[in-house]
């Protein structure tokens, strides 16, 4: 026990040692909070479209001031010439072109169809999606309208059944999408600086060649590993909670949820994390190379995490493939506990789970390590 | 001459004898293309849902199929009372519970008007967003069909074209981002962690006092990684083309100048960072923070730069990524030229010489 408690004191003087260090642990948490909780919105505002009215009709104007009274578009430009229109969506200077053809409100009373083109710039498949979604719910809305105006009255005799749809969103009324990414924050967070501090700092001493030193003393395989895990575990969990108050002072996030079970899930996760991150260091020779392997491994697990999206969007394989990734179970967890207040039993599956990846990456890690060069 | 070349070529066996991250190198560009071509969509398919049915009429009932049928939702499960709600919730596998009223069929046939409430679990607010969407959709269409005697006298039909990527898939948006992604961090990280490794272990001494001048040494340091970069942006657009069926509309010729241009680019802020630290770890965490976070965040990558706060934007306007990634969409998916593109060009260009500048600036010859 003394030697462990021996190896995490030299540790912990390296860490603080080290000035540079300290800033990148507690600068980073909140640069990231800022920056990716506003930066990372999938909310979709301020869709720019350019209307081509060739009609000017009463019809047509009172068709697109529908669209000025969205909250999602922005009417950027009025011009009668489409090329001028096409042109601009090529710059990217639009993301939509509403074309009223002239002779609209004529051919719609005559004819009782018309016809108006949309052309909406699809790079962004989303955006896409909904601005079409949008278009055809809002036609059919003022096609009722267009009836009542040009009929004077509605020509509908027995009325239409009809399903009164009544919405809420339950622990997120105003949809407030950075509730949602704050918690995910945290979790890159820990996940970082665990991962990475861990690491890097057991290849580190493999490049620089101080590992031989430890290597030739008596200190065991699992007390090195101990000692090289526990400072850095306390480190993340440090910054879990500097980063959950910055969380709650900056965002006002909810915390609904135990915040003893929060940190507890966290020491969980973190053993794992820290294990792979020793693992990965184990496997390795230069930093450079320790580095790669875990972005790659972080990168592909954040992804998968359901960090953005919902991992119910994901194909099928994909969501089996998640349930190896641990990221994905503390992702869960951190929002469930903080943005609907779940306890103890609605967590327990992801909990073992994460307890299962705990022994095994460490075991695992403590195997790989060889005291031998 | 010969020194040099002999210098290079010992730079590439450093590089291609290390077979992890070369892996790395090449396995990532292969992972993000699949993670963001498959993984990372909107699409809906069997979100879990529960109906609590107080009416349990054939019209409830009909809907409730019409809800599982689309493929859209799978039923989880069959409430009874409002008090399992909350609990499904916080169990955090079922996403939606749709509640018919008592009566439901009933008040649908005698009054004409009935009530269903659709309450969603909104932690994550634009999934809520979307499957509230797609329920009231299909109840819509119910209701529509079971109205479809009555057709509007007069129609407006609106045709809605998708230009540029009319199947809507997500890498069409993806691809740009992922190509400077990488760019970004074969050039810039890794440049920047190799020459201060050689500081590090102390061989940059070894290198000053060799006949090479200090200009060779950096040209013959970074020669290898533009190598990589240049296959790696190959490979991306070779992917992209046979997997996920994206062609490049515009010319690759020019495409792939820009390429060069913003390896360039990268490289030399991978230089400068490298002038500036002095161990790995600092210069990994500088090349984190300040290049693959920002070329992932603040460069319209993932999220549209129109819709951050409007300090973010003017922080956008700094990044080098954000152009190379303009310039992308515009030469692969519009097929624009030149003309279109200029301005980002440019500016490219002008940060290139910018950081060149400061590097050379910054760069000593001698160890303190």
């Amino acid at each position: 026990m003394r030697t462990i408690l021996y190896i995490i004191q030299k540790e912990f003087i390296q860490v603080f040692r080290n000035k540079a260090m300290l800033p990148i642990i507690f600068v980073i948490p909140i640069v990231q909070l800022i920056i990716l909780v506003n930066a990372a919105t999938m909310e979709i505002k301020h869709i720019r479209l350019a209307v081509v009215d060739k009609d000017l009709s009463q019809t047509s104007r009172k068709y697109i001031s529908k669209f000025n009274g969205s909250p999602f578009y922005v009417i950027d430009q009025y011009t009668f010439s489409m090329d001028e229109a096409e042109n601009e969506l090529k710059k990217g200077n639009i993301d939509a072109i509403i074309q009223i053809p002239s002779g609209f409100e004529r051919k719609l009373v005559r004819e009782s169809q018309s016809k108006i083109q949309v052309i909406v710039n699809a790079i962004n498949g989303v955006v896409a999606g909904i601005t079409n979604a949008y278009i055809q719910n809002m036609t059919i809305g003022y096609n009722i309208e267009v009836v009542t105006a040009i009929a004077g009255k509605p020509t509908i005799m027995n009325p239409p059944a009809d399903i009164n749809i009544n919405y809420s969103y339950w622990y997120n009324p105003q949809l407030n999408y950075k509730n949602f990414m704050v918690p995910a924050v945290l979790v890159i967070l820990v996940t970082l600086i665990g991962m990475f501090l861990s690491g890097l700092n057991l290849v580190r001493e493999k490049e620089l060649g101080t590992i031989e030193q430890i290597n030739v003393t008596p200190i065991r395989k699992y007390q090195f590993i101990a000692g090289k895990l526990i400072p850095f575990w306390v480190l993340a969990l440090t910054e879990l909670a500097f980063g959950l108050f910055v969380g709650k002072v900056l965002f006002n996030i909810p915390i609904l949820g135990s915040i003893w079970l929060l940190f507890g899930v966290a020491a969980i996760y973190l053993v794992v994390v820290l294990s792979i991150g020793l693992l990965i260091s184990t496997m390795t020779n230069t930093q450079q190379q320790a580095m790669f392997v875990m972005f790659f491994v972080m990168l592909v697990c954040i992804m998968m995490s359901g960090i953005f999206t919902a991992t119910e969007t994901m194909p099928g394989w994909a969501q089996r493939i998640d349930y190896l990734n641990p990221i994905y179970y503390f992702m869960r967890t951190v929002r469930m506990i903080l943005l609907k207040g779940s306890g103890f039993k609605d967590i327990i599956n992801e909990i073992i789970c994460l307890m299962v990846f705990a022994f095994a990456m460490l075991r695992m890690a403590i195997w790989r390590y060889k005291k031998t060069a | 001459m010969k020194e040099f070349r002999g210098f290079v070529i010992k730079e590439f066996y450093h590089i291609f004898r290390d077979k992890r991250t070369m892996l790395v190198l090449f396995g990532m560009p292969l992972a993000m293309m699949l993670l963001f071509g498959f993984v990372i969509t909107n699409e809906i398919k069997d979100v879990n849902i529960a109906v609590l049915d107080r009416s349990k009429d054939e019209v409830t009932r009909d809907i409730t199929s019409r809800l599982v049928s689309s493929g859209y939702f799978k039923l989880y499960d069959n409430l009874n009372n409002d008090k399992e709600i909350g609990k499904v919730f916080r169990r955090g596998i079922v996403k939606e519970v749709v509640i018919f009223e008592p009566g439901f069929g009933r008040r649908l046939e005698k009054e004409r008007i009935a009530n269903i409430q659709i309450l969603a679990d909104a932690s994550d607010a634009n999934f809520a967003n979307l499957i509230t969407n797609y329920t009231s959709a299909i109840i819509r269409n119910y209701v529509n069909e079971t109205n479809h005697q009555q057709t509007f006298p007069y129609q407006i039909v609106p045709e809605v074209r998708m230009v540029y990527n009319p199947e809507l898939k997500g890498v069409y948006l993806f691809v740009p981002g992922i190509m400077a992604m990488i760019l970004m961090l074969i050039s810039a990280l890794m440049t920047s962690v190799s020459i201060v490794r050689e500081k590090e272990l102390g061989t940059m001494e070894v290198l000053l006092v060799s006949p090479l001048k200090p200009i060779q040494i950096i040209i013959g340091k970074v020669m290898p990684y533009v190598a990589l970069s240049f296959i790696n942006a190959i490979i991306i657009v070779i992917l992209g083309y046979w997997v996920f069926e994206l062609p490049v509309q515009g010319n690759i010729i020019l495409l792939m100048a820009e390429c060069l241009l913003f390896i360039m680019l990268a490289l030399s802020l991978g230089i400068l960072i490298s002038t500036a630290t002095e161990s790995q770890q600092i210069a990994m965490m500088l090349s984190m923070v300040a290049l693959v976070l920002p070329t992932i965040l603040l460069s319209g990558f993932i999220f549209p730069i129109e819709n951050m706060p409007k300090i973010l934007q003017w922080l956008c306007v700094l990044m080098p990524p954000k152009y190379f990634i303009i310039i992308l969409k515009n030469i692969m998916l519009k097929g624009t030229g030149l003309a279109y593109v200029w301005k980002e060009t440019l500016t490219m260009i002008g940060f290139t010489v910018f950081f060149i500048v400061m590097a050379s600036k910054k760069f000593k010859v001698r160890l303190e």
